[in-house]
């Protein structure tokens, strides 16, 4: 599948993110092209240690045109902006488009865990929804992704082959076979034309 | 379709949950609850949430286990140390200066939270004019709060967060081991009132100088958020202070302005003057 292009659908509405290990190179790839009135919000899940202030957040501030943001409780989910979630919370969208955090037991040793954010945005957003997920060591994500895929939104693998860490997405297109796998830059240039066709 | 009769199943779970035993999950926010109760759906073995809700209407026992689902028991001693060491540092200076003090830690799960203020308290010399209120919705965890004994892995976690909290001893000081676990001291729960209390459906608890409530109001949808902090309010004494989660603050809230941010990173507010 690598290397086709993808029909860019105008329904979407948002897009989640989830990664680990190699987590920072691949976002770097990704995220800094976004103009700054890209017209969907950006959901992500990055495993952290839980006792580290969010030091992606301020990293990312400095290299991306969109504004970044720790997500906060109850926050409305605005377009334009890149929301990461805090260390040791999970995060989760709850509908009509808002942010909540929790502190739910960990998922797969993982809190913020990218399951908890996939499932309850597909539940949220439905079809209209984007979900990728990139490098990483573990499962978590998979099942997630499952549930973008069902609920007929877009789900998204980078290819394992060139992938820092190859488990993660290895795992996602186990649970969820039909999901587009792309290079980095395939995803970069997917997310940026779908801002476009706005 | 068949997500959107998910949703009315819930609604109507909530309701009768509500209806028959008064616990009211209605206002809680959504996307949690659903995943909790979708995991007790799971594990319990019910084909839908209308058969669970068959089950609870007719069965007490299920309350107990539903609640168990329902209500996240995550907790630490001295979670984030820098809220305790700013307790310690700042607020309790203020406190020093009442002859008698009641501290209302709400929604205290299986009592970490409260151990760690009546240790706090004992080594700043303030426990002995300090009565503690500690308060859950969940039986269960109440009971585990008034026994105080701790999975002994659990203990280096604690003790570090003690440590870091500015801790003036050694956490083995408050504790023996035994029954598998770490048994805190009973002193420090001599000074200790647990109760049964809501702060979705129950009132105002009188003239507190502290309250600690912490990663519970996360759970609630605004609505609801603000009925809490409107309780605490005016459950506070002239100038109390209300402690909140790492994640928690009063900036949407619509009594933001009954209160002043005391120690902003710490989500530590005071009580204005009225
Ligand atoms: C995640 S724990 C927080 C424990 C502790 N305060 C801490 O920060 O580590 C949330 C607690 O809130 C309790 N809770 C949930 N709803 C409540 C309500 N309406 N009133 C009081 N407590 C509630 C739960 O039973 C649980 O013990």
């Amino acid at each position: 599948m690598t290397g086709n292009p993808i029909a860019i659908r105008e329904d979407i509405r948002a897009v989640v993110i989830g990664t680990s290990a190699g987590a920072v190179q691949a976002l770097s790839a990704i995220l800094p092209p976004l103009p700054a009135d890209y017209p969907l919000p950006v959901m992500i899940v990055v495993h952290v240690p839980p006792d580290r202030r969010n030091a992606l957040t301020e990293l990312f501030q400095t290299r991306c045109a969109m504004a970044v943001r720790e997500a906060e409780d109850k926050e409305p989910i605005a377009p334009g902006v890149i929301y990461f979630a805090p260390p040791d919370y999970h995060l989760l969208v709850e509908s009509p488009a808002f942010l909540s955090l929790s502190t739910d037991e960990p998922v797969l040793h993982s809190r913020p865990s990218i399951d908890v954010l996939f499932e309850s945005a597909a539940d949220a957003f439905g079809e209209a929804l984007v979900g990728v997920i990139l490098t990483g060591a573990n499962q978590d994500g998979a099942e997630g992704l499952r549930a973008v895929g069902e609920a007929g939104g877009l789900a998204v693998v980078e290819n394992p082959v060139g992938a820092a860490a190859s488990a993660m997405p290895e795992a996602a297109l186990a649970a969820w076979p039909e999901a587009r796998v792309m290079t980095l830059e395939e995803i970069g240039a997917y997310l940026r034309n779908l801002g476009n066709k706005r | 379709m068949r997500d959107d009769v998910e949703d009315i199943e819930i609604r109507l779970l909530l309701e009768a949950l509500y209806q028959r035993y008064h616990y009211d999950f209605r206002r809680y926010a959504k996307a949690s609850v659903k995943r909790r109760l979708k995991q007790a759906r799971e594990q319990l073995g019910y084909a839908s949430y209308s058969a669970m809700q068959d089950a609870l209407l007719h069965d007490p026992d299920m309350l107990e286990r539903l609640l168990g689902y329902l209500t996240v028991q995550v907790s630490e001693m001295f979670r984030d140390p820098s809220y305790f060491k700013a307790l310690r540092e700042t607020v309790l200076p203020h406190l020093k200066t009442y002859p008698s003090l009641k501290v209302w830690v709400a929604g205290c799960s299986e009592g970490e939270e409260l151990y760690s203020l009546a240790i706090l308290f004992r080594e700043e010399g303030l426990e002995d004019r300090t009565i503690f209120y500690a308060t859950d919705i969940n039986p269960d965890a109440l009971q585990a709060a008034a026994r105080g004994i701790y999975p002994i892995d659990r203990v280096k976690l604690f003790t570090e967060n003690h440590r870091r909290s500015g801790g003036r001893s050694s956490l083995s000081n408050y504790y023996t081991t035994g029954y598998g676990g770490a048994v805190f001291d009973k002193s420090l729960r001599e000074r200790v009132v647990f109760s049964d209390h809501s702060l979705v459906t129950d009132a105002v608890f009188g003239e507190m100088h502290l309250i600690s409530c912490r990663n519970v109001l996360i759970y609630f949808d605004r609505d609801l958020q603000d009925r809490a902090i409107g309780l605490f309010r005016d459950s506070l004494a002239r100038k109390g202070f209300l402690g909140l989660g790492a994640k928690e603050s009063l900036r949407f809230s619509a009594h933001a302005t009954a209160f002043a941010e005391f120690e902003r990173d710490e989500k530590i507010y005071q009580k204005r003057e009225p």
